[in-house]
């Protein structure tokens, strides 16, 4: 059984998140003295992966100083970036590894907890058959620990069922992508940006999800490009925006649809480019025809003419990008709306040139280079087809394996929780991964983590998931092991060891190791630095999609940084794909595909007649294990709130600062209002970085993309009301501040900076 | 750094505080932010705003100072009050037309950014403007803010009969005008 052997207030006050504020030593303490090395590494957090110098006293990482060289962001940094720092030295840190015990957990040698967690391995398997462990990995990791995740799972635990919390991030526009391109890869470098005539941002909180990118936007509008914005709120990138498109939530592929109606009927389609380049156009222009803007503002509630007039903007310009993000791929229809994005630009000939194209943007911080090299439950290194014989005949050769002693494609994250909950996978290595707070319906992963016979958790913190947890094996900060990312971009890029783990911490490599080693495999996973490991992917990539051969760590810290595809040491590398329509399937052409809009997985009723919306915010990061442990960072943003519009406000008697109870078909959620005209009447927002009772995915649902197998975060059927009192959670004190109570109406106080 | 100028774009502000979680990061006051970021009125807008200080050429701080504790440097830059000549009385803080000083009780002295002077003595930029990333703050060649910005540059302004000329330039949109901000007023239903 894995219930946590203490209450969750007990596991708090031992092992957090407490908060930190300074650095090792206090702010007047030896962290004034000079720094014995500034470390050039990245960003440990979101996609962007921003180029950072870190600051190194006596083996701490004591401070930051900006990396005004690197070209991605050139010195810039969210705070999260700025303040990540203090999460070395950080006193809830895991020095040691964890054996439950009848009182908690209790430090243990690696011995010991090594020889466990392999002895557990083989008594269920041995039981239960290979399948019955599931492995699942992170896009925090470096590439070669995620390389490593997938060849321990195939390899040496022999186990089909392995998969990352990527899947809560990339995989819809990823499988879009691969369907139209086929390559899953943003095709258009950063710097693109600001050379487009028009950017369209769809579903994309660029201000506080992808910091960096405001200023390449800002930049393009400096230079006369104009910019579109479509969400359901007016997110901080919206201030500039040219032209706003207020999107009903689950609505983005009758929008999409509904410019490409306009886009047709108005003729300002390229037929050259749709001849000589593309397949399957003839079906798609079927598919929009019943989308005239009228209909199509009657299901999305955007004005017709604000949809003629972003599809015009969109054909017209001479180049043109669509960015998007989370807010159109966490649907049960994920996929579709980023093939809905995908077919606007192919029609309009805007792709594969420089300030032309359509651009994911990636989330995590490994999320591109972890999901390209064998820790997705469908894919082998390269970007590989598992069920591609030619790619396991590869990539078997590299591991010294037969073909056939590779397992098939897996389950993903969301299924592999839903056959813990129903008994078929008994065992769980996890790593990197915070599934009770970041996967939906979080009651059922806390039932499904208690069902669980054996459960593993490699992390630096004890996360709320690690409460389960047998045993915890204490792993490495970012900034403690060397490795590549790749980041948003495409570009391939090394994270550089600043420091040593502390304690008896090990790095992710050699836990790997160690256990592959246990299980019988020593031969196969006998590096001796990550290295090793990057020049064994290095030829499990070659030939792949996401060809890394050429790539090297020589390379990237002479060239600041590769973009893949790289095939030789001579190759330049790819910042930009497509180019002269060049497409990545056998034919040279992309593909068209037709998108049918369908109704989401928990749609509003009388009963639940809003719609609950979920993301980030600007200081948190995803489930917050490092982030909620960050002082100036929890008190930027401490608690969730309700974002909610004045007029539904009003209809429920609730007020700026009151506790609202946000209620859903799974469970309700008492958080305090934050009343705003920046989002729809029909509407309400809420954050998802927090835990238990501050956890808004006990609301969320597990309907997943039938094809990406992404969960449907953004929309999810709600009912409000003001709510009896406090939750248990409240702090004593108000966190935040009461705003006056805003009337009504039009017109008073405009504050935006926007301009027309 | 000579030849490089400190610009603010307030409508280029995404909220996001590095800024300010930047500044406390300062050897001369470490933990303590001496820039600020409000919400302009986030009941009705998402719009924020950083603050620092201007630099006035003729520092209204320091005119109003009973302590003679405020003094510029040769650059222009107007500094945190002398620890030895400081009372705490406040006045500068009440008399600052941009309201940047903080009478800081713990230190008992009046704080205010300089310009990183610690930075920006020894080739680097002012460490807001480096790292913000909407580059609302920007510590860059005037050359470079002409030819790249769509908005202008301007550092004097008018509070009633005083006018006050800064180091420090604050972009102003050409045809800047008043705008309802509300999500309603875009949605097709609310027509």
């Amino acid at each position: 059984m894995s219930e946590p052997p203490l209450s969750p207030d007990e596991l708090r006050a031992r092992y957090g998140p407490h908060l930190a504020y300074e650095p090792p030593g206090g702010w007047r303490g030896p962290s004034r003295a000079p720094v014995d090395r500034l470390v050039k590494t990245h960003c440990c957090f979101c996609g962007q992966q921003c180029g950072i110098q870190l600051k190194v006293q006596h083996d701490k990482v004591v401070g930051f100083e900006p990396w005004e060289e690197f070209p991605f962001n050139r010195g810039m940094l969210c705070p999260k970036g700025v303040r990540r720092y203090l999460q070395g030295s950080h006193p809830d840190r895991l020095l040691a590894p964890l054996l439950r015990a009848p009182s908690g957990f209790r430090e243990a040698t690696w011995d010991e907890a090594m020889s466990l967690t392999a002895r557990r391995i083989r008594e269920i398997q041995e039981r239960h058959g290979k399948d019955a462990v599931a492995v699942y990995g992170g896009a925090s990791l470096t590439t070669e620990k995620a390389y490593l995740m997938g060849k321990l799972a195939r390899v040496a635990i022999g186990t089909r069922h392995i998969d990352y919390n990527g899947r809560l991030c990339m995989v819809s526009a990823g499988t879009a992508y691969k369907l139209a391109f086929g390559v899953d890869r943003s095709p258009n470098p950063w710097s693109d940006i600001p050379r487009a005539e028009v950017v369209m941002v769809l579903g994309a909180n660029i201000g506080e999800c992808a910091p960096i990118t405001t200023d390449y936007i800002w930049r393009c509008r400096d230079a006369g490009g104009k910019l579109i914005v479509a969400d359901p709120r007016m997110t901080p990138i919206t201030r500039n925006a040219d032209l706003y498109l207020p999107v009903r939530p689950g609505t983005d592929a009758a929008l999409l649809m509904g410019m490409l109606h306009v886009v047709l009927r108005d003729g300002l389609e390229d037929r050259a480019f749709i001849d000589a380049h593309t397949v399957g156009f003839d079906a798609v222009a079927a598919s929009v025809a019943a989308y005239d803007p009228a209909r199509t503002a009657e299901i999305t509630g955007v004005p017709p003419d604000a949809i003629e007039k972003a599809a015009r903007w969109f054909a017209e310009a001479e180049r043109a990008i669509a960015m998007h993000a989370r807010g159109i791929e966490h649907h049960s229809k994920g996929v579709e709306n980023c093939l809905a994005v995908i077919n606007l630009a192919l029609a309009t000939g805007q792709i594969g040139r420089e300030g032309a194209g359509c651009m994911m943007i990636t989330g995590q911080g490994n999320g591109q280079g972890g999901r390209e090299h064998g820790q997705k439950c469908d894919q082998l290194p390269g970007q590989r087809s598992i069920s591609d014989p030619a790619a396991r005949e590869h990539v078997a050769r590299v591991w010294g394996v037969q073909p056939n002693d590779i397992p098939g494609a897996g389950y993903s994250a969301v299924e592999i929780m839903e056959a813990i909950h129903r008994g078929e996978i008994k065992a769980l290595v996890s790593a990197c991964f915070n599934p009770v707070v970041s996967l939906p319906d979080a009651e059922f992963t806390r039932q499904a983590l208690s069902k669980l016979e054996f459960f593993a958790v490699v992390d630096f913190f004890l996360s709320e998931t690690a409460h389960h947890a047998d045993v915890v094996l204490a792993g490495s900060l970012q900034e403690e092991d060397e490795g590549v990312t790749c980041s948003a971009e495409g570009r391939v890029i090394h994270i550089q060891e600043a420091v040593p783990p502390p304690g008896s911490a090990r790095r992710e490599w050699q836990i790997i190791c160690d256990l592959a080693a246990r299980l019988g495999h020593a031969e196969k996973f006998s590096y001796q630095a990550p290295r090793d490991i990057f020049d064994e992917l290095r030829e499990a990539s070659r030939g792949g999609i996401a060809d890394y051969a050429g790539i090297t760590y020589e390379r990237i810290d002479r060239e600041l940084g590769v973009f893949w595809p790289c095939p030789s040491e001579t190759h330049p590398g790819t910042p930009r794909l497509f180019e002269g329509g060049r497409f990545f399937h056998a034919d040279g052409k992309a593909r068209f595909v037709a998108v049918v809009d369908r109704p989401g997985g928990d749609p509003v009723s009388d009963e639940f007649p809003i719609y609950l919306t979920t993301g980030r915010v600007v200081s948190q990061y995803l489930s917050g294990t490092q982030t909620r442990r960050i002082g100036p960072l929890v008190d930027q943003y401490p608690e969730p709130r309700v974002e909610i519009h004045p007029r539904l406000a009003a209809e429920h008697g609730i007020a700026d600062g009151d506790w609202v109870d946000v209620t859903t078909r799974r469970a309700t959620m008492t958080a305090r209002a934050q009343v705003v005209r920046t989002i729809r009447p029909d509407t309400v927002f809420i954050p998802y970085h927090w835990a238990g009772a501050r956890s808004v995915n006990r609301l969320t649902h597990r309907t997943i993309d039938p094809r990406s197998k992404i969960p449907e975060y953004k929309v999810s059927a709600a009912r409000v009301a003001r709510a009896a009192g406090p939750p248990a959670w409240a702090p004593p004190e108000p966190p935040i501040r009461r705003l006056p109570v805003v009337p009504d109406g039009n017109g008073a106080g405009a504050a935006g900076g926007r301009r027309t | 750094m000579s030849g490089l100028a400190f610009f603010v774009d307030p409508s280029r502000c995404i909220g996001c505080r590095s800024c300010e979680n930047a500044c406390a990061e300062c050897e001369t006051h470490r933990g303590v932010p001496m820039i600020h970021v409000d919400s302009i009125d986030r009941a009705q807008s998402i719009a924020t705003t950083p603050m620092v200080c201007m630099h006035c050429e003729n520092p209204t701080c320091a005119q109003v100072c009973p302590a003679d504790a405020i003094k510029q440097n040769d650059e222009g830059v107007v500094q945190t009050s002398l620890k030895p000549r400081c009372i705490a009385c406040s006045n500068c803080v009440l008399a600052c037309p941009f309201g940047v000083p903080k009478m800081l009780v713990a230190f008992e002295q009046m704080m205010k950014c300089d310009m990183c002077y610690d930075r920006t003595s020894a080739g680097k930029r002012p460490m807001c403007a480096t790292v913000c990333p909407s580059q609302a703050l920007a510590f860059v060649d005037p050359d470079v803010i002409a030819s790249e910005r769509r908005d202008v540059p301007t550092n004097v302004f008018r509070f009633g009969a005083q006018e006050v000329r800064t180091k420090v330039f604050m972009m102003l949109p050409p045809d800047a005008d008043g705008l309802v901000v509300d999500v309603v007023d875009y949605m097709w239903e609310a027509r």
